[in-house]
């Protein structure tokens, strides 16, 4: 995966309340498999109003929300048609969880300010600017001479800052997982699914 | 600034169900406060393709296949069961599915299986979903299996693949979340109302970092069937999980399961250690008073936006200024005027269904209203199990629903999220048991009011937004 650092970016100002995992993508398009791209479908219910943010700034790689952005659904597929389509960082005040959790796994930063700051970046890109830059080694956002502060997940910070993956570091722990499996198996009998129940 | 973990409970302090679950399964735990969790159970189904791809792509083996189970709920058809899927695409998902599983040697629940159903319907009924274990699905309902007193939430696809190939998952310990109601309920109000109570308290996004352990002597008197409803409906308050602690109720439902332990009892002894300790910490704690809760209806386009019955739709004008835009909208998308009375909102179509409010108790629920009456919108009941199905025909209750001129269908997703097909048409409006009212979730245009399945069948009887009380009147 690619580290994220810093990205210097158009954003886009999306000042909605709970964009849920069905705006970012309808559940009709999920049976795509992720080689045909998934930036076609991206907002794709939302993007037919010629008005909507993004096709006023269809060059966005930074969206700037209001709060509870991609609640909802477990869906991977909206942070990938995020990231087809080239964002690869939100801001918004809360992050549905298990979409927080997807983005860090894809590369991108779900950046958590709060409502006062998401307010005023709204208001500096409604008022004409275009640029922002996200600073993950800082934790800042830079709009001209506003500075907002974000916070992430420690772990999550460190994983997107250097593009890992989580499975190289828990396979640099195998030996503790064989471990732990054959010591619970002893604790535990009772938790192995009962035989039993497959010769239905 | 960072966010900072929850801290871990000192070595013998008072723990919580969710302490005791987290440290159970922590086979590592990093300075950052990361802890390598091991799995127990992971579902899979048509979705989960993503995941399959990966290790495809990778040549990568399944690490423990017998711990991974797939069922096929998403995108079958509820009609026309036994026949072949007409619709290509969706065929493709369901075989794609049959493929994955048994190339990596996963027992699958298929569509021909008799113990198909929505997943988080199979994995209880099935026994697989036991007090004690993790549990995790590409699905967020996987919030369902808390019931039991497990930790189980919903994962992305990339978590999904890292599972079938580790079976262990990276997590931060949640933040904790008591939710506790007491008192009795009244006639006519469950779980449904209970839940949907909760997060218009809390917000859509109130339980975000959170894990929610729900308490107090209307949770304890809930059957399974709401308890699972309950936690089911813990991420639509951003919640990733909930969970009850086990009990005699739980213990009960569980013996005799078919993949339940044999050494029962002594499962129970281990199982009797979970529920929270005396003193314990919360991170956070709210409180209910069940006998303040009415039967509570959606109206708008997150689960946040639920009023009791007898209420009338909300004035932006009259609302904070930050909350007006988006009250406004939700109101404009649900084609509602502010003010209006919610039983003057009239609906097109019903739906019974889901993993939320599809089990036999549920379907009880919705008939005790219609015996003896007719629905006046078309609408459909999709049992949450093949198993349920058959219960419910043992019952008698195909009946009640087909003479109320309701569409007996086979079980599935369904018209909760439109995958296989039953959806609404654009503009739509249905009363629905499910568990999002997100703009066009079931279907382009629709417009979707949540609530409990008795609520649902009161408003098939009358055609609009009702309040079931008085149509139960009489009825025990």
């Amino acid at each position: 995966m690619r580290p994220f650092t810093r990205l210097d970016a158009v954003a886009c100002a999306l000042p909605i309340v709970a964009v849920d995992t069905d705006q970012i993508i309808p559940a009709r398009f999920m049976q795509r498999p992720r080689s045909e791209g998934y930036a076609p479908v991206l907002f794709h219910d939302l993007r037919t109003d010629p008005a909507f943010p993004l096709n006023l700034r269809p060059d966005a790689k930074i969206l700037v929300a209001r709060r509870n952005f991609g609640s909802g659904s477990s869906r991977e597929a909206a942070v990938y048609a995020l990231v087809d389509y080239g964002i690869t960082c939100v801001v918004a005040p809360s992050f549905g969880d298990i979409f927080a959790a997807n983005s860090v796994n894809n590369g991108l930063l779900p950046a958590k300010v709060t409502e006062a700051e998401a307010g005023a970046l709204l208001a500096v890109l409604a008022d004409g600017r275009l640029m922002l830059v996200v600073d993950l080694a800082t934790q800042t956002i830079a709009a001209g001479n506003l500075r907002v502060d974000f916070t992430i997940d420690p772990a999550w910070r460190t994983k997107l800052l250097n593009g890992w993956d989580d499975l190289d570091l828990t396979r640099s722990h195998s030996a503790a997982i064989e471990a732990f499996a054959l010591a619970d198996a002893r604790a535990r009998p009772w938790l192995q699914p009962n035989p039993r129940g497959r010769s239905f | 600034m960072t966010l900072a973990p929850p801290p871990m409970p000192p070595a013998g302090a008072p723990r919580s169900l969710i302490d005791k679950l987290f440290d159970s399964h922590s086979i590592v735990t990093l300075e950052d406060g990361q802890a390598l969790l091991w799995i127990d159970r992971h579902f899979v189904h048509e979705g989960s393709h993503h995941a399959f791809a990966r290790l495809a792509a990778t040549n990568t083996a399944v690490s423990r296949p017998h711990l991974t189970f797939g069922v096929a709920d998403h995108y079958v058809p509820t009609r026309g069961r036994g026949c072949p899927i007409a619709d290509a695409g969706i065929a493709r998902m369901v075989a794609q599915l049959e493929q994955n599983t048994a190339r990596h040697n996963i027992l699958l629940f298929g569509l021909d299986d008799p113990r198909q159903g929505i997943v988080h319907v199979v994995g209880p009924e099935q026994g697989l979903t036991l007090p004690g274990l993790t549990i995790v699905c590409g699905d967020s309902h996987t919030s369902t299996h808390g019931a039991f007193g497990a930790l189980a939430f919903g994962i992305g696809a990339s978590e999904v693949a890292h599972v079938l190939t580790t079976q262990t998952l990276w997590q931060q310990r949640p933040r904790r979340l008591l939710v506790r109601v007491d008192g009795p309920l009244g006639m006519g109000i469950g779980a449904k109302d209970i839940a949907l109570t909760i997060i218009a308290r809390l917000g859509a996004d109130g339980g975000v970092g959170h894990a929610i352990e729900y308490a107090g002597s209307t949770i304890t008197a809930l059957s399974m069937e709401g308890r699972m409803t309950l936690c089911n409906l813990s991420i639509e308050c951003g919640a990733r999980c909930g969970m009850v602690a086990p009990d005699e109720t739980t213990f009960a439902y569980l013996r005799g399961r078919p993949f339940a332990p044999d050494a029962f009892d002594a499962a129970v002894a281990d199982w009797r250690r979970l529920p929270s300790d005396p003193g314990c910490v919360h991170d956070r704690a709210i409180s209910l008073d069940a006998t303040e809760i009415a039967p509570i209806v959606t109206w708008g386009v997150t689960p946040e936006q639920a009023l009791p019955i007898m209420a009338r739709l909300p004035d932006p004008e009259a609302a904070d200024p930050a909350a007006r835009a988006q009250m406004r909208a939700a109101l404009d998308y649900m084609a509602l005027r502010p003010g209006q009375a919610l039983t003057d909102i009239a609906i097109d179509r019903v739906f019974i269904g889901s993993c939320t409010n599809a089990r036999i108790e549920d379907l009880r629920a919705a008939a005790a209203v219609l015996s003896g009456r007719r629905s006046v919108v078309p609408g459909m009941v999709s049992p949450g199990s093949s198993l349920v199905k058959q219960q419910a025909e043992q019952e008698g209750l195909d009946r009640v629903f087909i003479e109320a001129g309701l569409e007996w269908v086979a079980s599935g997703c369904s018209m909760c999220v439109g995958m296989n097909g039953d959806l609404l048409a654009p503009g739509e409006r249905a009363a629905s048991t499910t568990n999002r009212n997100f703009k066009g979730r079931q279907g382009p245009g629709s417009r979707t009011h949540l609530m409990s399945p008795a609520m649902v069948a009161a408003a098939a009887v009358t055609g609009h937004l009702t309040d079931v009380r008085p149509l139960l009147a009489g009825r025990g």
